[in-house]
């Protein structure tokens, strides 16, 4: 006696099938919204038969099959058989379901490209990618970025029109075309992993489902484009990162610093599959971008046993390479603390000073805080007390601004006590 | 979620008796599926329990045991981990697998695995960590 068919379980199909169906959907009549439209009464005519028939052997075919023909009837019933509907037909002749044949990867990597095209912004990009690849509901991704649902919504239909408007081509690039792409890409699911991981500013709170999700994106992205060394890499520096999450946080929600985590509590499964993702970017010997250079330093850490093993000039030449790519001054300053860390604290502040002398980053506040670590290194702790204080006051996190607090008063000058009266 | 897929033991896999030619296509091709979801975090294939050892505890004694292990429904042959959202979704990548073992009864188990306080609750408190300022943020950059 089988289990049932329950509406979870064909949800569950759904989630699998639905990236490849929107895919081949937008394929067919090239237009976003009418496939996923299609899409949508194919899902619902799963949830009122398969309950009784059970799900088919191959119900992504199934799903796609019942799908066209509703885009047939739909038509026909328009009386509006334009082009895109005529080739549809074509494409689908009235049959029982059988196996789609095709390319069904390149469908899935044809909807990444179409939800990132770079002629929408960044903030309808990320929401077509969870909603289209990710399969989250608007809903979803409504509380995941704490805005309203009909926000959400409206975001999605505007890409859609948009996407329409610019007569987007649905065909998948290829070559240097399809390479040229790939930041758009990266950038979107980089940045849907760092809202989960980290909020700006206030109480903030981590949402790990969207990590979750920017993973698996990426992890779906680097078997599409297996020769893209970076896409391997964006996926090693989201798990390498990922793995540390447990241990980032006492039990009250207090921050501890990346070398005083408890390395036990680190994902080692993560930081397996993240350091193979990154041999991958290795092996394909290509120049290293931002992304793969990132995730090998994470990977520095993630190979140390404990923090003393770890290999901090390696560290320091990568961010070399980094700041070289990036021309950051946030990158600079990571690199003056690793050089810190490799050649001591006096070369680590020299850069630090370098930085301030030039003027950069005097309100950000790790700025501060990187060069009271090394005066307090070195020290001179009436300097170190100052540097915390300043950094605490330009923190708009308030966890943070207690815990600078904390170390500036640790190290505050001794006030002379008045004498008793 | 996580969830290890335990492939469970047969004669055949016990005796040492390698998948068919056909059977390692078919698992290629479901492993390719699996991997371009975006679902394996990691997968193997187990020698027979002939290659394998136990150490039992009892009373503070500690006894070693070479193997073969004669409970063949109870053995494992070899495990997945996957990254899904729900237990659905695992069971429907399940489904998809080709049978494990032709030719006799085979059996996949599917167990959620145990992930206490990490991807817990949704709401976690949790901030920037300091740990950023080892972390290279791109943040000049990324918002260009």
């Amino acid at each position: 006696m089988s289990a049932p068919t329950t509406k979870a379980a064909i949800e569950a199909v759904w989630r699998v099938e639905a990236p490849r169906l929107l895919g081949g959907l937008t394929r067919f009549v090239r237009d976003v919204e009418l496939a996923e439209d299609l899409a949508q009464e194919a899902l619902v005519a799963a949830l009122e038969r398969w309950p009784e028939t059970g799900i088919p052997a191959n119900p992504g075919a199934w799903l796609m099959t019942t799908a066209k023909h509703r885009g047939i009837d739909a038509a026909r019933r328009r009386r509006m058989i334009d082009a895109r509907h005529a080739e549809l037909a074509q494409d689908a002749p009235a049959t029982a379901p059988t196996a789609e044949a095709g390319d069904a990867g390149d469908d899935v990597l044809r909807l990444i490209l179409i939800s990132c095209h770079p002629v929408l912004s960044k903030e309808s990009r990320v929401a077509l990618t969870l909603r289209l690849v990710g399969g989250l509901t608007t809903d979803e991704i409504a509380r995941a970025f704490l805005t309203t649902e009909p926000t959400i919504a409206q975001r999605i239909v505007r890409a859609k029109r948009t996407l329409a408007e610019a007569r987007v081509p649905f065909e998948v690039p290829a070559g240097a075309d399809l390479v040229a792409r790939m930041p758009s890409i990266f950038e979107v699911l980089y940045l849907i992993f760092n809202e989960g991981y980290a909020a700006a500013a206030g109480d903030a709170w981590m949402r790990p489902a969207l990590c979750q999700d920017a993973m698996r994106l990426g992890r779906i992205l680097a078997a599409h484009v297996p020769d893209e060394a970076e896409a391997h890499g964006l996926v090693a520096l989201m798990e390498l990162q990922a793995s540390r999450m447990r241990a980032r946080t006492d039990a009250r929600g207090n921050p501890i610093l990346l070398l005083d985590q408890n390395r036990a509590r680190w994902d080692h499964a993560l930081i397996q599959h993240g350091l193979a993702a990154l041999g991958r970017a290795m092996a394909l010997r290509q120049p290293l971008g931002v992304y793969t250079l990132q995730a090998a330093i994470a990977g520095c850490h993630a190979r140390a046993r404990e923090a003393a093993q770890t290999d901090w000039p390696r560290i320091v030449a990568l961010y070399d390479a980094l700041v070289e790519l990036t021309q950051s001054p946030v990158v600079e300053l990571n690199r003056a603390m690793a050089v810190g860390m490799a050649f001591g604290p006096a070369e680590g502040l020299a850069l630090v000073d370098a930085l301030v002398a030039a003027d950069l980053l005097d309100d950000y506040h790790h700025l501060h805080a990187v060069r009271g670590e090394l005066l307090e290194q070195l020290g001179r702790l009436a300097e170190a007390h100052a540097a915390f204080a300043r950094a605490a006051t330009l923190t708009t996190n308030t966890r943070e601004q207690a815990v600078l607090t904390q170390r500036a008063a640790r190290l505050a000058p001794a006030v002379p006590r008045r004498p008793a009266p | 979620m996580r969830v290890m897929v335990i492939v469970k033991a047969t004669a055949n896999s016990e005796a040492g008796h390698l998948p068919s030619e056909e059977l390692l296509a078919a698992m290629g091709r479901y492993n390719e599926e699996l991997v371009k979801a975006g679902v394996v975090l990691a997968g193997e294939g187990l020698h027979p329990s002939s290659r394998g050892r136990r150490i039992q505890f009892r009373d503070g004694e500690r006894r070693i045991v070479d193997g073969p292990f004669a409970e063949t429904k109870e053995l494992i042959a070899g495990f997945w981990l996957w990254q899904v959202t729900s237990m659905d979704e695992a069971m429907e990548w399940a489904r998809r697998c080709p049978d494990p073992m032709p030719g006799e009864a085979a059996e996949l188990e599917l167990r959620p695995v145990f992930e206490p306080d990490d991807f817990g609750p949704a709401l976690t408190p949790e901030l920037r960590a300091q740990e950023d300022r080892l972390r290279a943020t791109l943040e000049g950059r990324g918002e260009a």
